[in-house]
């Protein structure tokens, strides 16, 4: 998806608030608020509700889609017939609010996992009814390298894309939802000049090139170079202080694993869906046991995912948006830049 | 001290009296310190480092590496050496197997708790006397260390190793600590408060079981949560309360032996104050059964498993005016 300066729209800073309180009024909208220690989180929209200011949420924005937990049909017995009943009730539509670049694209990424044959109607279902709207960055981390795989978080993807300056709340619409975001109020909204928004992006292109990971590329990780990549005398090293918590893979926004299992309630079963974690003892669990006995392997298999499974699968797309999530967060400080670089060498 | 370090490494892996070394590496930026084995000075040259953003615990990776062939060099900071006692107690760790060198810590701080006072981009950092200089891609940043510092930092009880077989630097001293300030606060709140205080803490919880995986305390080969067979498994939680449940479980579990290391706080990727739980079971232990500090020795035996016939009774909870 191209970014496209299409028809500018404005609002004034200070009625932002007024405008989240009216939008909220026509369909749920969520936003990233504060949640202590300049953390951030994606909140249903209540009175009261401020914008965060930090640049990113703690839990990506995958949530939406792609929620940790989900029922997705239950089982109840009488007699010798079993009713399969479908728990799920009409999904209700929904505005995100402040979504950035990187979690924008983090959604063709899941797209191409849960909306390819066979189409997951639950994931589908919230796609359909969820509007994204992102909001450009201004002061990006140094754990930020979405560059490195061509996102312009000065220009970021969604079905209406915004820009706050001082003064204002700068709007365009890159779809028909977004076209539907910006008329719901039209009230609100003026016609604007771009200039405010291409100085902004100006300054934010400056400051990426500043960033110490502005160079980090890639490289040439993909499906050619599997076996040479997988058999890498590295991985011993990289993963030697993994401690096998789900950190990296709950906190990024393109893991997309998960486990189905069945809850018995002593009269019904459940048959629930939650996120799983490559790096879990009990990932891909089977009859004979677990396929990945050591950390080393299990570690191996979320970086062969990202950098060799996912773009041999998809044109050589990286199952990674750059968020910069795991350098963050992770425990022990071993991420998808660290494990890049390392095997570099392997892929030539 | 990192020259030292390195020094002293090398000497130790050149003599023959280890065959590697458990220390710290550099990483990508000032603070992304990951907990290294290293085999060879060069190795060391090219890796190892001991910083202010060296605050990882090593003690629990020597369950693993205590078993492997050939003794092994670990580098211990005052705070770490209970959790290494503690472990031998326990008889997780072979002893004979590890070299265990003292070091000096004057206080960690981390990328995470600087983010949290605000600062972007961080580039670089320097102490300099008593503050913290860091270099921001939005400009300079001066804190005083009282605020940089981790909290268990804040709170340190003193400078001073439980166990070593060699110290570099001078020893320091046990320390005061107002390490129960906050646990008292939550004391003198009604239990709605409190109940209150908890579920906004602990609801953030994203159960990606760091807190249970760093935790020294937490050595069962097989986690009972992470085994399908018990019965009690749980990936999911069935209700809003059950990931509050699983941490209140976890003190339970490592009460008493618990050395207040506070990883379990540093690894949180939501900045849940996990550490104020076993804070609370500690202040109790030492208010019920005399003080005790867990990780001190490796003989004596801890309150909650040595029956005195002075022992509180459960009454206790009444007395105390808990309503059971």
């Amino acid at each position: 998806m191209k970014t496209m300066m299409k028809m500018m729209k404005k609002l004034s800073r200070n009625r932002l608030d007024e405008f989240f309180a009216a939008l909220a009024e026509k369909q749920a909208l969520y936003l990233p608020v504060e949640q202590g220690e300049g953390q951030a989180r994606y909140q249903r929209w209540s009175q009261g509700a401020k914008l965060a200011n930090a640049l990113n949420t703690v839990r990506s924005a995958k949530d939406f889609f792609f929620p940790q937990t989900e029922n997705l049909v239950d089982f109840k017995m009488s007699g010798k017939t079993i009713e399969i009943i479908d728990p799920r009730t009409e999904g209700e539509d929904f505005v995100v609010f402040g979504v950035r670049a990187c979690d924008a694209r983090s959604f063709t990424i899941l797209d191409k996992v849960f909306l390819v044959d066979p189409v997951d109607s639950y994931y589908k279902s919230r796609r359909e009814h969820g509007t994204i709207v992102t909001m450009a960055c201004t002061r990006p981390q140094e754990t930020c390298f979405c560059t490195a795989f061509g996102i312009d978080p000065a220009a970021p993807e969604g079905d209406a894309a915004c820009w706050m300056t001082g003064d204002a709340l700068y709007c365009t619409a890159h779809t028909e939802k977004g076209e539907a975001f910006l008329n719901a109020l039209p009230e609100f909204w003026e016609e604007a000049e771009e200039e405010p928004v291409k100085a902004q992006q100006e300054a934010t292109r400056q400051v990426m090139a500043r960033l110490p990971l502005s160079k980090f590329s890639m490289g040439s990780f993909g499906g050619e170079v599997l076996m040479k990549v997988f058999d890498s005398d590295k991985w011993e090293g990289l993963s030697e202080a993994c401690l096998g918590c789900g950190t990296c893979t709950f906190v990024c926004p393109t893991c997309q694993c998960y486990d189905i299992k069945d809850f018995d309630t002593g009269h019904e079963i459940k048959r629930f869906r939650c996120w799983d974690s490559c790096m879990y003892s009990d990932f891909t669990k089977m009859a004979h046991g677990n396929p990945r006995l050591t950390q080393k392997e299990r570690f191996r298999q979320r970086f062969m995912h990202k950098l060799v499974y996912f773009p041999a699968n998809n044109n050589g797309e990286y199952g990674c948006v750059g968020c910069g999530r795991c350098l963050s967060k992770c425990p022990i400080s071993m991420n998808i830049v660290k494990v890049a670089k390392a095997l570099e060498n392997d892929t030539h | 001290m990192q020259e030292m370090m390195t020094a002293k490494a090398k000497e130790l892996l050149q003599n023959g009296t280890v065959n590697r070394v458990l220390g710290w590496q550099a990483g990508e930026f000032v603070y992304d310190i990951t907990p290294a084995v290293f085999e060879t000075a060069e190795e060391l040259d090219a890796g190892f480092v001991y910083n202010d953003f060296c605050g990882n615990n090593l003690s629990k990776y020597l369950i693993k590496e205590s078993r492997k062939e050939g003794k092994v060099l670990a580098f211990l900071k005052p705070c770490d050496t209970y959790s290494f006692n503690q472990l031998l107690k326990e008889h997780r760790i072979l002893r004979e197997n590890v070299y265990v060198v003292g070091i000096p810590c004057d206080g960690k701080t981390d990328g995470e708790t600087l983010k949290a006072k605000g600062l972007e981009g961080i580039l670089g950092c320097v102490r300099e006397g008593d503050t913290l200089k860091v270099d921001t891609l939005y400009g300079e940043k001066i804190l005083p260390l009282g605020e940089a510092l981790t909290e268990r930092c804040k709170v340190c009880r003193g400078k001073k190793h439980m166990v070593y077989d060699e110290l570099l630097g001078e020893e320091g001293e046990l320390q005061g600590s107002a390490r129960f300030d906050m646990v008292e606060k939550l004391e003198a709140m009604t239990p709605d408060e409190r109940f209150a205080f908890w579920r906004g803490e602990l609801s953030r919880c994203i159960r990606c079981n760091a807190c249970r995986n760093v935790c020294p305390a937490c050595s069962c080969e097989k986690c009972v949560f992470d085994n399908d067979a018990s019965g009690i498994a749980n990936k999911a939680a069935a209700d809003s309360f059950e990931e509050n449940m699983f941490h209140i479980i976890r003190a339970f579990h490592v009460a008493g032996r618990c050395t207040d290391c506070g990883e379990c706080s540093r690894v949180c990727p939501q900045n849940i104050p996990l550490h104020l739980l076993n804070r609370k079971f500690i202040k109790d232990i030492n208010e019920l059964y005399g003080d005790f500090q867990a990780g001190e020795d490796t003989e004596s035996r801890a309150p909650l498993t040595n029956y005195q016939m002075d022992d509180v009774e459960p009454g206790i909870v009444y007395k105390r005016g808990g309503k059971g």
